[in-house]
């Protein structure tokens, strides 16, 4: 098909900091007319109708009110990602739009990213290998000691797909593990990870060696850690966060840590990303941050492209679509068997 | 009981960074009056009630010197799974047991293994840096680990910690390669979905990561070298877990200098600490850690139990659990 041809896709940018990757784009152009901001805000009047779909990588572009009406054919927005708490998902509905994501392509790396900072925070790895660099070590002390990962027990809170695959991982390393849901999984996939149910969350909490955040960001979930939760953890626990930096309370997770109340956090998403530069939990020696790296690898970052472009081309078509996210309280259609 | 002495045995200190742990110590004191190196140095005529020698971390060192001094010493109980620093047949010639810590110490070094394969891969370390920089303003879209869910891991010494580690793996549905000395019994590969590779040569072509879970012994110095390092993929990273002289460590530098392999993440080297001068220490392409593949406090503990058992077996006349023969 002649790109003039093709429906137009509209994305911040490709390459650098902020773009698309140079794969994706490559990706992106097999099946679309690919549209930079840059291009767009130079020739609105001829591409605006172009536009029927926006690939959304990173969070960007912004999708607001302003946009939305500059996009006469709007018709989709493709996300790459799982997590949507950065879209208005009620005003874009307001337009026709619809928004789709990619959980399926992010589940593993995330679920990996979740037992990496795991065990780098229950061994201390970070620090160990300051230790094992610095110019000051003459040494290496035997009384600098971390903590166990076989046998103790992992509290995962929110156990979709990302939280099962972690179970999933877990479980090879003799973990006991736990879980808290909105719906109780089958006994089946209960038995097949070997993980007991908590009804209540803070049974889990004050179970728990290792508790994992794997949970959506929603209003329910939104400071769903706070000073109550991290005073019901024991004192010799790790919190890990590989959901929204909003699900947690930071400002009580950082007195927390501070007063030893809990033994360490892992954090890959925090709110906002990054911290202002002051901010303690920089500073704090028994805290590990990543730079929101759960799907920072080139095969992840194609799979969620991959899985946008089919998600986009379905909402085209008028087929039913494999991802599509709803505003909140509407029941979404049923979705196509996964091939 | 009234008027028995407890048997005598030698630590090097107690407390500080390298000695035997304070509470560690006074559980000990139950059972053994604990002799320090000051102690006996300042009073070599203890040395002849000396009946067993507690070995925390190479401390004391166990030499002709000391050994000569040391009549009546039955057992030398050694933290830690590798004796590779031990002379056994020295030891043995003498009459003296030797024991080790096999079992204790194989989940955490497998984890650790795990540990810095999602690191480096991850690049946990590096990430952490970029998380807390005073410099960052903003988090790049380029910025890109590799996937280890998926991908090959070749496990160079498949002993205790090397099919423990195959376990963790399998759960991240990666595949397994194995290279041992002998091949493991068709349930054993099956339970973790392993295939041997007879050659060396075979396993370092196919993997994505190559972890080493040998014993360090006359066979497996420098095992990995030059050689073995231009098999591996250019998109291939090293774990040691095992000892620093099973790697060329000089050949290793070059290789991640110009990019032969990827990366490389040691919990192990030659020695320990480096010089802090080596170049390990400054290349962007590698995680090190300070050898602390047994390092948390439960694994210390039993550690220090599985010592205890030993020695109180050997006094006895008993066979010796974890007795390591030369």
């Amino acid at each position: 098909m002649a790109e003039q041809e093709l429906p137009g896709v509209l994305v911040l940018d490709v390459g650098g900091a902020q773009g698309v990757l140079a794969e994706l784009a490559a990706l992106l152009q097999r099946h679309f007319h690919l549209i930079t901001m840059k291009e767009f805000l130079a020739n609105k009047s001829e591409l605006s109708r172009r536009i029927q779909s926006v690939f959304v990588f990173e969070g960007r572009p912004r999708i607001d009110r302003e946009l939305l009406q500059s996009l006469p054919n709007l018709r989709v927005i493709g996300n790459s990602g799982v997590g949507v708490d950065h879209l208005d998902l009620a005003l874009i509905s307001a337009f026709g739009v619809k928004v789709t994501n990619t959980p399926h392509a992010v589940a593993d790396p995330t679920a990996d990213m979740g037992m990496a900072l795991m065990l780098a925070s229950a061994r201390r790895l970070v620090e160990g290998c300051q230790i094992a660099v610095s110019p000051d070590t003459k040494h290496f002390a035997v009384d600098w000691l971390g903590v166990e990962v076989t046998r103790a027990t992992l509290g995962i809170i929110g156990m979709g797909s990302i939280g099962y695959k972690v179970a999933q991982r877990a479980r090879a390393f003799s973990m006991r593990i736990l879980y808290h849901n909105r719906n109780r999984r089958r006994k089946e996939e209960e038995e097949a990870v070997g993980a007991h149910y908590c009804e209540r969350m803070e049974e889990l909490l004050q179970q728990s060696d290792f508790v994992m955040l794997v949970v959506n960001l929603t209003p329910q979930t939104h400071r769903l850690i706070g000073r109550k939760e991290l005073g019901l953890m024991k004192p010799t626990a790790t919190l890990i966060n590989i959901s929204r930096g909003a699900v947690i309370d930071q400002d009580a997770l950082v007195e927390a840590l501070q007063n030893q109340v809990i033994r360490a956090a892992a954090l890959d998403v925090t709110y906002p990303e990054p911290l202002p530069r002051d901010h303690p939990l920089l500073r704090l020696k028994n805290v590990i941050i990543t730079p929101h790296a759960g799907t920072a690898t080139l095969q992840a970052a194609q799979a969620m492209a991959a899985e946008a472009v089919a998600n986009m081309l379905a909402a085209l078509r008028g087929q039913p679509i494999p991802s599509q996210v709803l505003p909140a309280g509407r029941i979404p259609p049923a979705a196509p068997p996964l091939s | 009981m009234e008027g028995q002495e407890l048997p005598a045995v030698l630590i090097d200190c107690v407390g500080g960074k390298r000695g035997v742990y304070e509470d560690h110590a006074e559980f000990l004191e139950k059972y053994f009056r604990l002799i320090t190196m000051k102690e006996y140095l300042e009073n070599k005529s203890l040395g002849r009630k000396i009946r067993a020698v507690y070995q925390w971390f190479h401390k004391p060192v166990v030499n002709q010197e000391l050994l000569q001094s040391l009549p009546n010493l039955e057992v030398v109980a050694s933290a830690g799974v590798g004796i590779d620093h031990l002379d056994l047949r020295l030891l043995s010639s003498r009459g003296v047991k030797v024991s080790n810590t096999p079992l204790v110490v194989s989940t955490d070094t497998a984890d650790l293994g795990m540990a810095l394969m999602l690191a480096s891969s991850r690049r946990i370390v590096e990430g952490h840096q970029i998380a807390v920089s005073p410099n960052t303003q903003h988090f790049a879209a380029d910025w890109l680990g590799t996937e280890v869910s998926g991908a090959t891991l070749g496990i160079v010494g498949m002993g205790t910690i090397g099919y423990k580690v195959a376990q963790r793996a399998r759960a991240f549905e990666m595949k397994i390669l194995y290279y041992n000395r002998r091949q493991r019994n068709k349930e054993e590969e099956g339970a973790v979905g392993a295939i041997y590779c007879k050659k060396i040569d075979d396993l370092l072509r196919q993997s994505d990561f190559v972890l080493l879970s040998v014993n360090l012994t006359p066979q497996t110095h420098k095992l990995i070298g030059k050689r073995e390092l231009e098999l591996m993929k250019p998109t291939a990273t090293l774990i040691n877990i095992s000892r620093g002289l099973v790697v060329d460590q000089d050949a290793l530098v070059e290789a991640l200098q110009n990019r032969v392999i990827k990366a490389a993440a040691l919990d192990v080297t030659h020695p320990e600490p480096l010089p802090r001068d080596h170049p390990l220490l400054k290349l962007g392409n590698v995680v090190l850690t300070p050898h602390i593949g047994s390092a948390t406090r439960q694994t210390r503990r039993r550690m220090m139990e599985g010592m205890l058992e030993s020695i109180q077996a050997a006094l006895a006349g008993l066979p010796v659990p974890n007795e390591v023969l030369p």
